[in-house]
């Protein structure tokens, strides 16, 4: 008898998966979308954004963490979960510094993105307008505390992918932040390089390539042309980054 | 700010607050003594925008982008002030001919759309309803239902400048094409030939409206003394002292005729200008350093730009020129309200330029940046902009981040000559007169002149709110009107 995959329904399409695999890998194996901001295929999964929460019948988890298990009925693109998405968007909005018409990320910007798949209209919560450091002593490298969203990308990234540890999450709650794996804390020290894949992972304009100020024409930005649920559906690490995880 | 309380408990006090049909929020004071007559007139600037303090340690390739947002009008202006003081930094010296003419091309779509919208959407409801006429005509609704016509090419002169910036911009508003060192995208040849389509009209258009508001100031001898002020010049010109928006040096007349400076090098404008701060107004009141603060103040903008050019490199709007010096007769026109008739010729030589420009085979281009050179730690971009001439200052630090800041923008230079502008109207019309709607709108029409943009952002285009209130010396309230969103114009009931 031939053995068959074990399958999970997501909004009653059944998908098959592998054991192991998270409901988010299976889902994007089947090209279903669960909006994610923190999630990267290839990269080990932190569940910190928690757009991707999704119901399982009696709870709600975060897709990229939790393994699919066979027979599992989930709901994902739902109104309620879709309300709660944008509500956990617009706070990650007014946690930082996100003035999209100024800033160098406008239209290739994921949390833009996913505002705009969400249909966020405003930022309804008060702005927290943080106080944090920007780091502009790296030769070519940006980093701009202010719009970070702690999604983890760039730690893991520079972890997993380039084999440095350059970036670590610091601090609880209100205080956590982004900080260098350096001598002095600053970018500038640390073994980071501008052909990293953390240096050019983050969704967000808080990490940026230096002096590259709208060299691409608005209408020609990324989100500009597609969705991100598009862009989410094939989204895979570069073939040219080597994996140095192991 | 201390508040515009009376000096003396003799005196009583007026104000407009705020003003309408310009761009931004201001109000007018006025202090008026027992016998009615004007003790003081101010034009007061009441927003603050604090650009040059936040865009301190931010990076210097985000600095376009983020200062054109100034303004929803000229926000191309800033931007291109800013990429010029930009371009020094990255050590750019020389644009390639394409992302020059590219530019140029989105100034004059700009300073086309900026004063076309000033001319039928602001201004023209004064000059052709007169300015104490009803209140409920004298608007752009007003004038789309009398004058169908003469709305109608003023909304389609304004849609054609936007539909250039957006054509090389890829927005209408705050659009990005300037960068450091040049610009971001070539001009196709299928958006160059759709705006050669109408490129003809819009010629024709600007034309009539030269040759309107040639009639109207030629034929309205009251207007001549209206606001009118004999001051000094200050703008920017061609090295053939050719009208000239985007790159020149600066030129400084005085209200004869005689040369302050010519061709000055705008990168050392701290040596001629300073401006000097008072506590009424979130404005600074710049002035030409060599006559001091009395003597010095200065204004800028179409008037000054028409009475300091030798010349307009377009034939149309040259023979306009000609005119309007024909009929200030050799001497400059100082008449304020001749800002009006100097503004459509600018908008005709724009549309004269455009046209050339559309035909100039490097438009289309695709060698669009220039080889940057050495960092340098300062920048200093200046740009005719629709109201003046406007100067953007950056200095950077090692690391790229912008650690100061100084932006003169064009009505800040005339400050000074709107509050006098405001004091002469005060005087001539409104002594000892009972306030009405209209009487204030002469006020108003004064500020207009200048085209003034107090927040560089929002129009308010007649539906703001205005309470204007009279006391005795006493301080006792005798009459109150109230303007409403909709327009409407109430007294209050127990008063009337």
């Amino acid at each position: 008898m031939q053995k068959t995959n074990p399958t999970i329904h997501v909004d009653g399409q059944e998908i098959p998966f592998k054991v192991g695999q998270t409901i988010m890998d299976a889902a994007l194996a089947a090209k279903v979308y669960i909006p994610h901001l923190c999630h990267y295929p290839g990269l080990t999964p932190h569940g910190n954004c928690k757009l991707c929460m999704v119901d399982i019948g009696n709870k709600n988890v975060t897709a990229c963490t939790t393994a699919a298990v066979a027979g599992q009925q989930i709901r994902n693109n739902t109104e309620t979960l879709n309300a709660a998405r944008k509500t956990v968007t617009q706070m990650l909005f007014i946690e930082g510094d996100h003035i999209c018409p100024s800033c160098e990320k406008t239209g290739n910007c994921k949390l833009q993105a996913m505002a705009y798949y969400l249909g966020m209209l405003d930022n309804h919560f008060p702005q927290f307008y943080p106080r944090r450091e920007m780091d502009a002593s790296h030769a070519t490298i940006l980093l701009d505390r202010s719009r970070c969203i702690l999604c983890d990308l760039c730690v893991r990234a520079s972890r997993e992918v380039d084999g440095k540890n350059v970036f670590a999450i610091a601090g609880r709650s209100t205080n956590a932040h982004l900080i260098v794996n350096s001598p002095s804390g600053k970018l500038g020290d640390s073994n980071i390089q501008t052909d990293d894949l953390a240096a050019h992972i983050c969704p967000v304009g808080a990490i940026l390539i230096k002096e590259q100020g709208y060299d691409v024409p608005i209408g020609q930005r990324i989100y500009d042309q597609q969705t991100i649920r598009d862009v989410g559906l094939n989204e895979a690490i570069p073939e040219k980054q080597g994996n140095h995880h192991d | 700010m201390p508040p515009d309380t009376p000096s003396s408990p003799n005196t009583r006090r007026i104000a407009i607050d705020p003003i309408s049909r310009v761009e931004g929020h201001g109000k007018i004071t006025l202090l008026l003594d027992a016998d009615n007559h004007i003790q003081e007139a101010r034009l007061h600037i009441v927003e603050f925008r604090g650009f040059e303090k936040f865009i301190q340690g931010r990076p210097y390739w985000e600095v376009s982008a983020l200062v054109q947002r100034l303004c929803g009008i000229c926000p191309v202006s800033h931007q291109l002030a800013a990429a010029k003081a930009v371009d020094q930094l990255v050590g750019v010296e020389q644009l390639t001919p394409t992302a020059s003419k590219l530019r140029r091309l989105l100034h004059f779509g700009q300073i086309l759309q900026s004063h076309a919208l000033h001319f039928f959407h602001l201004s023209s409801p004064d000059l052709l309803f007169g300015f104490g006429s009803d209140p409920m005509q004298r608007n752009i609704v007003g004038m789309l239902r009398q004058y169908p016509d003469i709305a109608l090419k003023g909304v389609k002169l304004r849609k054609y400048g936007q539909q250039i910036i957006e054509a090389i911009t890829g927005k209408r508003i705050h659009g990005i094409a300037a960068i450091a060192g040049g610009m971001n995208q070539p001009l196709t040849p299928g958006k160059r030939d759709a705006l050669l389509k109408d490129s003809a009209d819009i010629l024709t258009w600007s034309q009539d409206a030269v040759t309107l508001n040639e009639q109207i100031h030629t034929s309205h001898p009251e207007h001549y003394a209206f606001a009118t002020l004999h001051s000094n010049y200050l703008g920017m010109t061609g090295g053939k002292g050719e009208l000239e928006f985007y790159h020149g040096g600066l030129r400084a007349r005085a209200a004869t005729g005689a040369y302050l400076f010519d061709q000055f090098d705008y990168r050392d404008y701290q040596q001629i200008l300073r401006e000097e701060v008072r506590a009424w107004s979130y404005m600074k009141f710049p002035y030409l350093l060599e006559l001091g603060t009395e003597h010095g103040w200065y204004r800028v903008g179409p008037l000054a730009r028409m009475n300091n050019c030798d010349v307009i490199s377009t034939p149309q709007a040259e023979a306009a020129r000609k005119r309007f010096k024909e009929f200030g007769q050799g001497q400059f026109v100082h008449h304020t309200l001749a800002y009006h008739w100097a503004r459509m010729i600018e908008a005709l030589h724009c549309a004269e330029s455009i046209q050339q420009l559309l035909h100039d085979a490097e438009i289309t281009g695709t060698e669009l940046m220039a080889e940057k050179g050495d960092k340098r730690p300062e920048g200093i971009g200046v740009i005719e902009a629709p109201r003046g001439t406007l100067f953007h200052h950056y200095q950077i630090n090692e690391e790229g981040l912008i650690t100061q800041a100084n932006l003169m923008v064009s009505t800040t230079s005339n400050n000074q000559a709107m509050n006098e502008s405001v004091r002469s109207v005060a005087n001539a019309y409104l002594d000892g007169q009972e306030i009405t709607e209209g009487l204030l709108n002469h006020l108003e029409v004064a500020v207009r002149a200048y085209d003034p943009c107090l927040s560089c952002a929002t129009h308010a285009l007649g539906k703001m709110p205005l309470q204007v209130e009279l006391r005795n010396v006493e301080g006792v309230l005798l009459d109150q009107l109230t303007k409403g969103v909709n327009g409407d114009v109430r007294r209050r009931p127990e008063l009337a």
